[in-house]
C-alpha cells in the first residue's frame, strides 16, 4: 500500500504545515489526489467526479477544526462522506410478514452467487431462520450440484431439477410451501448484463417468484464495467440490495462505491472468505479505510489486539511518554509484535512510515541479534542503560555472540529513541482529546515531522501542533 | 538504522494500537446499533492477512489418493445437473464448436454486440476540430473507463505527447490513431502461441482467483486442442469448490477426454502427479491442469501452488509449457496485482482474459504486460466451446475506444 491515501496527502501538506487553512489552490490539488486515489481504488470514473465536487463543497464549508491539521481535517472528511455514501441507508433484509420471504440472487458469471446462497443460507440460520435453497442455474455445468453440495455442508434442503429456471423456480416455491420454510433462496444462473434473452429470463424467473428481495452479487475486484452492470441489473429487475463479495483479497473494492452511487441500495452483506461462515453485514466504514488505503491498519489493530495484553500496554505506553520506558518494556513488546507475524510484514501495514523504515530488509536475524544482546544484560542494566561500562559491554557482547559495536549501536539507538519519544510524550499525550472520529487514520503520514534519526516520520495518533 | 526501525515499530505498535484501537471499538460500538446483528465475534472471523492466514483448506483424507477414478467420456453424468435434452445441446454444441473452430472466429466479429454499446465513448470526441485539453481529457477517461488504469493511462499519453510532436496529428480523429497505435506498439510483438512441443508430455497449468472461468477456458481448449488432434487428458485438481470436478468432467465428456479426478478435498498435488502419470501411460500429448480459484493474498493457497508446480515440474519430469492466469475482463486494478503474486508464485507465462464478451474491455492487460511481460495468449468471449480466440492486439485495441 504504497499509494495511501494518507501518503498522498503527506506530500501536499508538507507546504501547508505551517498554514493553518486551506485554500482554494490547495483544494484544487488535494481534489486531484482523492481522484487519482478513487480511480486506483477502481471507483468509476463519473461516480469520482461528482464524489470529488461533494468533498470540495464539504471542505469549503468545513469549520476550521483547531485540533486537526489540514491533511488530517480534509481525510477526514473524506472518509466521512465515503462511509456516508456508502452506508447512508442501513441495510436490512426484508422479511415478508407473509412467509416465505423470497430472496433471489443475480449477477454475472464468477461474481460467487452459488457460493453466496450457501453463505445466506447459513447466516440466516445462525439467526434462527431455517431456509429453502432453489437451484435456477441451469447454465453452468454443475452448478446445481454445487448448490446441493452446500446445501448439504450447510444442513438446508436444495430444491432444483431439470427443466428450465422459471419452471424451477415456481416449483421451488411450491416445495417451500410444502416444507413450510419461511425463508427461501434462489440462485440463478451468472448473465452478462447486455444479454437480452438471459436477462429476459431474470425477468420471468423475477415474476415467478415475486422475490421480497433481489440482490445483486457483485465481485470486489470489479473495475469501471460496476456501473454498467449495476444500472443494467437495476432497470432489469429492480435491485433492493447488494453482496460484495471477495474482499478478502487486496482489491480496494471501488466497485461498491460506484454501485452504490448508482442504484442507491444498500450494501447488504460482504463475503470475507472461502468458507462458509465466512460472511457478514457490512461495515461501511471498514470499506470507506479500504479505498482509502487504510484497510491494511484495520488488520494491524485486528492482530494486535489479539496478542497484547491491553493492560501491560498501556502501562508501556504511559511508561514511554514520561520517558520512562525500558529495554525490558522493549523487549515484553517486541515479544508480543513477533506474535503478529514477521517484523517487515507488520512494518508495511503502517501507512505513514517513511520510506526508508519501510523499504528497509528485516530479517529474523536481526531481531534475534537484538534479542541476544537484551538477553544478555542484567535486569538492572535493562532498566538503566547508563550503568553499561566498557567491560560489561564486552560480557554482553560475549554473551550474546555479537561484537561490542552492535552493543553500543543498540544502546545508542535506543537512547536516541528514548530521547525522540520524550518530546513526542506530549504529543501522544494530546491524542486521546486530539482527535475525535478519527478512526485509524489519525494524520499519520502527515503528523509529527519525527525528530532525530527518524526521517520525516509520523507518530500515530500525534496530530501536530 | 535496521535497529532504530525495529525499536520504532516495537513503540509505534505500541502506543499507537491501543490509542487507535480504543477509538476504533467505541466507533464500531455505534455502528453496531445501526446494522443488521453483527456477525459472529469469534476472532476466527476477522478478516486476517499473509502471516496468520487461514488454516488449510485441504481436509486431510487419508484415502484421497486411493479414490482417484479414471472419468471415462461415457461414464453417466449427475442427472440432476443436466436438463433432458442436454444429450441433444451437448451434440449441437460440439458441432458448432468445430464449426466456429474451422471459421476462426476474429476477435472483432464477437464484439460486435459489446461494441455497439460502447460506439458513443469517444464518438463525440473524434468529432471536434481542434485537439485541446478536452480532447485529451476524455482520451484519458476513456482509458480509465476501460480499466487501464490511471498511472498505465498516463504514461501511454505521455509518450502520445511526444509522439505528437513528431507526427503533428491536426484533427482528434488522427490523435485517437496514434494512442491507438501506441497502443498496439505496447503489445506489439510478444509470442502468443502456446507452448508445445509434439512427441513430448506438455503440461498446461491454469492460476487464477475465484470465479474467473478457469474450468470454463480449460473446457474450451480441450475442445480446440483435441480439434488439433492432440490426445489430452485433464486433472481436476480444484478439490475445493464444491462440484468443480463435475463441472470439468462434464466438460471431458462433451469433449470427448480423460480427466483425472479425487475426492472434494484431496490434496491437488496427487491428483496433477496421478493425472500425469496416467497421461503418460496412455501416450497422450497434453494435460491441462485446473487448479482451485485462489485469492493471491492467501499464503497458504499459494504455496499450494507452488507444489502443484513442484510436482509437474520435479516430481513427474513433465514439461510445464505454460502457466496461465486466467483473468476476468470486468477486474480492475486488481488484475495487475493478482499478475504480479501469481508470477512471483508460479511464474505466470501468459494470460487468458476471460468474458470480455460483455462491455469490460480489459484494460488491466496492458499494466499487466507493460509491468510485467506477461502477454495475452487467449480470449473467451461466450460460453461455449467455440468461444476461446485468438488475442489480436489490433482488435482489442479497436475495443477499447
Amino acid at each position: 500500500m504504497f499509494d495511501a491515501l494518507s501518503d498522498r496527502f503527506d506530500v501536499i501538506f508538507t507546504k501547508l504545515r505551517k498554514r493553518g487553512k486551506i485554500n482554494e489552490k490547495d483544494l484544487k490539488e488535494v481534489s486531484r489526489e482523492i481522484r487519482l486515489a478513487l480511480l486506483e481504488a477502481d471507483v468509476n470514473f463519473q461516480v469520482v467526479k461528482r464524489f470529488v465536487t461533494r468533498v470540495e463543497q464539504r471542505a469549503i464549508d468545513a469549520k476550521v477544526h483547531t485540533s486537526l491539521t489540514p491533511a488530517q481535517q480534509i481525510i477526514k472528511i473524506v472518509h466521512d462522506e465515503l462511509v456516508e455514501t456508502l452506508g447512508g441507508t442501513t441495510g436490512k433484509l426484508t422479511m415478508s410478514p407473509k412467509p416465505p420471504t423470497v430472496i433471489l440472487l443475480a449477477g454475472l458469471q464468477g461474481s460467487g452467487k452459488t457460493t453466496q446462497a450457501g453463505k445466506l443460507a447459513k447466516w440466516l440460520k445462525s439467526q434462527g431462520h431455517d431456509c429453502l435453497l432453489v437451484g435456477a442455474d441451469l447454465q453452468r455445468p454443475a452448478a446445481v450440484q454445487q448448490l446441493r453440495v452446500l446445501g448439504e455442508r450447510v444442513g438446508v434442503p436444495v430444491f432444483s431439477e431439470p427443466s428450465d429456471p422459471v419452471t424451477v423456480a415456481r416449483k421451488g416455491m411450491e416445495e417451500a410451501a410444502r416444507l413450510g420454510k419461511p425463508i427461501v433462496i434462489v440462485d440463478t444462473a451468472g448473465r452478462l448484463q447486455i444479454d437480452t434473452e438471459l436477462m429476459n429470463e431474470l425477468v420471468a424467473v423475477r415474476d415467478a417468484v415475486q422475490p421480497h428481495n433481489v440482490l445483486l452479487v457483485i465481485d470486489a475486484m470489479t473495475g469501471q464495467e460496476a456501473v454498467n452492470v449495476a444500472e443494467a441489473f437495476h432497470a432489469a429487475v429492480p435491485i433492493d440490495g447488494v453482496i460484495l463479495t471477495k474482499i478478502d483479497g487486496d482489491a480496494r473494492g471501488g466497485a461498491a462505491l460506484s454501485v452504490k452511487e448508482v442504484i442507491g441500495r444498500p450494501i447488504l452483506f460482504a463475503g470475507t472468505g472461502e468458507k462458509l461462515d465466512e460472511f457478514e453485514p457490512f461495515h461501511p466504514d471498514r470499506l470507506a479505510q479500504r479505498i482509502l488505503g487504510m484497510g491494511d491498519m484495520l488488520t494491524m489493530i485486528e492482530k494486535a489486539e489479539q496478542v497484547f495484553d491491553v493492560e501491560q500496554a498501556a502501562k508501556a505506553e504511559e511508561r514511554l511518554r514520561k520517558g520512562q520506558f525500558t529495554l525490558e518494556d522493549f523487549m515484553e513488546q517486541l515479544q508480543a509484535v513477533k506474535k503478529m507475524g514477521s517484523l517487515s510484514s507488520i512494518i508495511k501495514m503502517i501507512p505513514g512510515l517513511p520510506k526508508e523504515a519501510r523499504n528497509a530488509e528485516i530479517n529474523d536475524g536481526e531481531l534475534k541479534k537484538v534479542e541476544a544482546i537484551i538477553r544478555s544484560m542484567t535486569p538492572a542494566e535493562r532498566r538503566s542503560p547508563q550503568l553499561i561500562n566498557g567491560s560489561r559491554r564486552l560480557r554482553i557482547a560475549k554473551g550474546s555472540g555479537t561484537q561490542t559495536q552492535d552493543v553500543n549501536k543498540l544502546l545508542k539507538e535506543f537512547q536516541q529513541m528514548q530521547k525522540m519519544m520524550k518530546s513526542m510524550g506530549a504529543m501522544a499525550g494530546g491524542k486521546r482529546r486530539g482527535m475525535p472520529g478519527l478512526p485509524g487514520l489519525p494524520g499519520l503520514g502527515a503528523g509529527g515531522g519525527g525528530g532525530g534519526g527518524f526521517p520525516g516520520g509520523g507518530f500515530p495518533g500525534s496530530p501536530r501542533r | 538504522m535496521v535497529l532504530l526501525i525495529l525499536l520504532v515499530v516495537a513503540v509505534i505498535v505500541v502506543a499507537g494500537v491501543i490509542g487507535v484501537a480504543t477509538l476504533l471499538r467505541s466507533r464500531s460500538g455505534l455502528d453496531d446499533i445501526a446494522e443488521p446483528p453483527p456477525a459472529p465475534a469469534g476472532p476466527a472471523a476477522t478478516t486476517s492477512s499473509a502471516p496468520v492466514g487461514p488454516p488449510p483448506r485441504v481436509a486431510v483424507d487419508p484415502t484421497a489418493s486411493d479414490a482417484l477414478a479414471v472419468e471415462q467420456p461415457d461414464v453417466e453424468p449427475e442427472p440432476d445437473a443436466r436438463r433432458p435434452e442436454a444429450e441433444a445441446v451437448t451434440e449441437a454444441e460440439i458441432l458448432d464448436a468445430e464449426l466456429d473452430l474451422l471459421r476462426r472466429p476474429r476477435l472483432r466479429d464477437r464484439l460486435g454486440k459489446a461494441r455497439a454499446a460502447l460506439a458513443a465513448t469517444l464518438g463525440e470526441i473524434r468529432l471536434r476540430d481542434r485537439i485541446d485539453d478536452d480532447v485529451w481529457d476524455g482520451i484519458e477517461e476513456a482509458l480509465i473507463s476501460a480499466d487501464v488504469g490511471v498511472a498505465t493511462a498516463q504514461a501511454l499519453l505521455d509518450r502520445v505527447r511526444a509522439r505528437a510532436k513528431e507526427v503533428k496529428p491536426r484533427t482528434p480523429e488522427e490523435l485517437v490513431d496514434l494512442v491507438k497505435s501506441e497502443i498496439v506498439d505496447m503489445l506489439g510483438s510478444a509470442d502468443r502461441a502456446f507452448g508445445y512441443v509434439a512427441g513430448e508430455l506438455n503440461v498446461w497449468l491454469f492460476v487464477g482467483v475465484n470465479g474467473v472461468g478457469k474450468t470454463t477456458t480449460i473446457g474450451k481448449l480441450a475442445m480446440r486442442e483435441k480439434a488439433a488432434g492432440r490426445r489430452i487428458v485433464l486433472a481436476a485438481a480444484d478439490t475445493f469448490r464444491a462440484a468443480a470436478a463435475e463441472q470439468l468432467g462434464l466438460w471431458a465428456q462433451r469433449t470427448g477426454v480423460d480427466v483425472i479426478r479425487g475426492q472434494e478435498g484431496a490434496d491437488p498435488g496427487s491428483i496433477v502427479f496421478d493425472a500425469v502419470a496416467s497421461a503418460r501411460s496412455k501416450g497422450a500429448d497434453l494435460v491441462l491442469v485446473d487448479t482451485a480459484g485462489r485469492l493471491h493474498t492467501k499464503v497458504n493457497l499459494m504455496n499450494e501452488l507452488e507444489k502443484v508446480r513442484r510436482i509437474i515440474v520435479d516430481k513427474s519430469q513433465a514439461h510445464l509449457r505454460e502457466v496461465l492466469l486466467v483473468l476476468d475482463a470486468t477486474t480492475g486494478q486488481n488484475g495487475l496485482q493478482q499478475a504480479r503474486q501469481f508470477c512471483e508464485s508460479v511464474g505466470v507465462t501468459g494470460v487468458v482474459l476471460t468474458k470480455l464478451d460483455g462491455t469490460a474491455k480489459g484494460g488491466i492487460v496492458l499494466a499487466i504486460q507493460q509491468e510485467l511481460g506477461i502477454p495475452v495468449k487467449a480470449v473467451g468471449v461466450g460460453e461455449t466451446a467455440g468461444d476461446l480466440i485468438e488475442f489480436d492486439p489490433v482488435d482489442f485495441v479497436e475495443a477499447l475506444f
